[in-house]
């Protein structure tokens, strides 16, 4: 579906900042900003919550732990079980590193796969973006128009927020 | 906003716009491949047919082809194993430990650290694997069913818990760098001009638009891929060292070597840091983003790495005596003393000698005297695991089966032939990659150029420039401030 967007170019992150609180305390929904870099402050000023993807992390290590610990004491102390160096069969201090790398990679892999999951980040052939210089130096807001939204006092508060030009832009598959 | 003290130098020379962050970054990736990096690629892919050769050599004649001997069963081989895993380690230190730390200047130079710690690892992988003899019988090292075999892995073992270590360390590297690497594929992707690049480096960024959600959750991810990768760098060469401490011969049953293991990585690290950077700045004209403040920042702890390095080494003496141990006395003894005097006396110069010229300013912000003392690390570093792993083996409890060490051409040729194998990867890396984190270095810049006015909240200086706004704006919102001016 095409949806068509006014973008507020800003050429600096406070300007930005600032201007992004206003516009929502002005009642206006903010679409999507795009950022060349991450600004600190944004997702206070944007209402975007906290991720909980620390919180997944720590669940994919918990399984890791869980797996090495399992993998160790069902190989060497069930499976088959060998007396290694007169030690016991389930020498719990020598499994220390495994378990911890386990962890690790478990609590690293699930959580990046997660992210760029739940962010729809995958490979793609084209990659159509609202401005090409949201990657570069600009900072833009997006806002979604819709039918009978007025563009011209849109315009009015984005420039008066400090935004350098105000554009319009239709995108489809967006 | 954060305060920077004014007298620190700025992290980013040369005044410059986030619009000539992504210029001078994009400039090497967009232009055509210069005379000097041609040059330098054809003398790295001829070490790399040297590695292949002498691969081919060990892999058709087998191990025989080394200088081995069944005194000295591991020689070359762990040694250059140990030296290159410790090179990657500086990467992830850079770029995970200072991130904690919040040492912002790490931010010129954590992308080419991190993928020389991925190349780093990739040659130190090489080793153990070719040391099998049968490396396509290379899975047998991971906990497969018994129809592979007839036992399990054995989990007691330091060896294993290499592979489990090593296997960590290089794919966590991989995806931390790679995140990072998003973004900026998008910058150069939207900045494309050739259809073949359009595609290509679309298809590496994923996707990344750069919304702030996006970049909220970029943040998260590597704060915990920061946090959890410390821990991590500093078990891989704990585990590294315990391939050594926990056997029995004199000369590696020590407990010191985890944490002189770890020290001695980092400071090779560095060094390397040093070596390559000092060569990338000044062949893609980067000057302004590794500045002589990077330098003297890494030489500083590339001095104190080695001098923890060097207690170290006075250490484990000292320790040999106090324990009246006479197998271990005789190892140490042996070690200064004995045949290979030589590679003891290289080690102690290069690692604890020649470090502590960092101690003078002028050598610590001296391009010329920090390349050679880079250099002087990384050779005084592989002689460290060379003497811990081959004078330590060469003589041990029993004087009938004493032998000697001597390298064939093939181990000669394997080790620089990853030499080889490094610098192709990372003069591809360099061409084809964005070696300086654009989006990090954006972050960076504002309140570190000295000359350039940062926004202040209100400004008076331009404040009169614009109306007073309406729709409850403050009015001193100031407006398209063009850092060019």
């Amino acid at each position: 579906m095409t949806k068509r967007f006014a973008l507020g170019v800003f050429e600096d992150e406070d300007v930005l900042l600032h201007a992004v609180e206003n516009i929502r305390a002005a009642g206006v929904k903010i679409y999507e900003v795009f950022t060349p870099f991450p600004i600190h402050g944004i997702d206070d000023a944007l209402g975007i919550e906290r991720s909980r993807l620390p919180i997944a992390a720590f669940f994919y290590g918990l399984t890791g732990l869980a797996f090495a610990l399992w993998l160790q004491i069902y190989t060497l102390g069930v499976d088959w079980p060998m007396i290694i160096g007169g030690k016991p069969h389930i020498a719990l201090p020598a499994f220390i590193p495994v378990s911890f790398e386990l962890t690790v990679f478990f609590c690293c892999h699930g959580m990046v796969i997660t992210f760029y999951a739940i962010s729809k980040l995958y490979p793609r052939w084209k990659t159509p973006v609202l401005d090409v210089r949201s990657t570069d130096d600009k900072f833009v807001v997006a806002i979604e128009l819709k039918d009978g939204t007025d563009l011209g006092h849109l315009t009015q508060l984005l420039r008066a927020n400090g935004a350098s030009e105000v554009n319009e832009k239709e995108m489809s598959k967006f | 906003m954060q305060h920077v003290s004014p007298v620190r130098e700025p992290l980013v020379t040369g005044g410059k716009s986030y619009h000539d962050v992504t210029q001078d970054v994009c400039r090497q990736v967009e232009a055509k491949p210069n005379i000097r990096w041609m040059a330098a690629l054809s003398v790295a892919l001829f070490f790399l047919g040297i590695f292949f050769y002498s691969v081919y050599r060990t892999l058709w004649y087998g191990i025989g082809e080394w200088g081995l001997n069944k005194t000295i069963g591991w020689a070359w081989d762990i040694t250059n194993f140990v030296w290159w895993v410790g090179i990657g380690h500086a990467g992830t230190l850079i770029s995970a430990v200072l991130l904690l730390f919040r040492q912002k200047w790490r931010t010129s130079i954590n992308r080419a650290a991190e993928a020389m710690t991925i190349f780093a690892v990739i040659c130190a992988a090489m080793f153990p694997v070719l040391h099998m003899g049968r490396p396509w019988l290379a899975y047998w090292v991971f906990p497969l069913q018994n129809t592979f075999g007839s036992l399990w892995v054995n989990f007691n073992s330091p060896l294993l818990w290499d592979v489990f270590a090593i296997s960590t360390y290089f794919t966590v590297s991989l995806v931390f760098w790679y995140t990072g690497l998003v973004p900026d594929f998008a910058t150069i992707r939207d900045r494309a001009k050739g259809p073949i690049a359009k595609v290509a480096y679309s298809l590496l960024s994923m996707g990344w638009k750069g919304s702030a959600k996006h970049w909220s959750r970029y943040e998260t991810v590597s704060l915990i891929l920061a946090g959890v990768s410390t821990p991590l760098v500093l078990s891989v060469h704990t585990i590294v060292s315990m391939d050594f401490a926990t056997s029995v011969v004199p000369g590696w049953h020590t407990t010191i070597f985890p944490p002189y293991f770890v020290a001695g990585a980092i400071f090779s690290g560095f060094a390397m840091v040093l070596t390559l950077m000092l060569i990338t700045r000044v062949v893609f004209k980067l000057e302004d983003y590794i500045t002589l403040e990077h330098i003297a920042l890494m030489n500083k702890i590339m001095m104190i790495t080695g001098s923890i390095v060097g207690v170290a080494y006075i250490t484990e003496f000292f320790i040999a005596w106090y324990s009246q141990v006479e197998f271990e006395q005789y190892a140490f003894i042996n070690r200064a003393t004995g045949p290979y005097w030589w590679a003891y006396a290289a080690m102690m110069t290069c690692n604890v000698i020649t470090p502590q010229l960092v101690w003078i300013r002028r050598v610590r912000y001296s391009i010329p005297a920090t390349f050679v003392l880079s250099i002087i690390v990384n050779i005084g570093m592989w002689f460290e695991r060379f003497v811990i792993i081959v004078t330590s083996l060469h003589r041990d409890y029993l004087p009938s089966s004493w032998a000697m060490f001597s390298p064939t051409i093939i181990d000669i040729g394997i080790y620089v032939g990853t030499l080889g194998l490094f610098f192709t990867l990372f003069l591809l890396f360099a061409k084809f990659f964005p070696v300086i984190n654009m989006a990090e270095v954006k972050s960076v810049l504002k309140y570190t150029v000295d000359n350039g006015p940062t926004y202040t909240g209100v400004d008076p200086h331009h404040a009169h420039a614009h109306q007073p706004a309406t729709h409850g704006v403050p009015a001193s919102a100031p407006v398209n401030y063009n850092k060019h001016d």
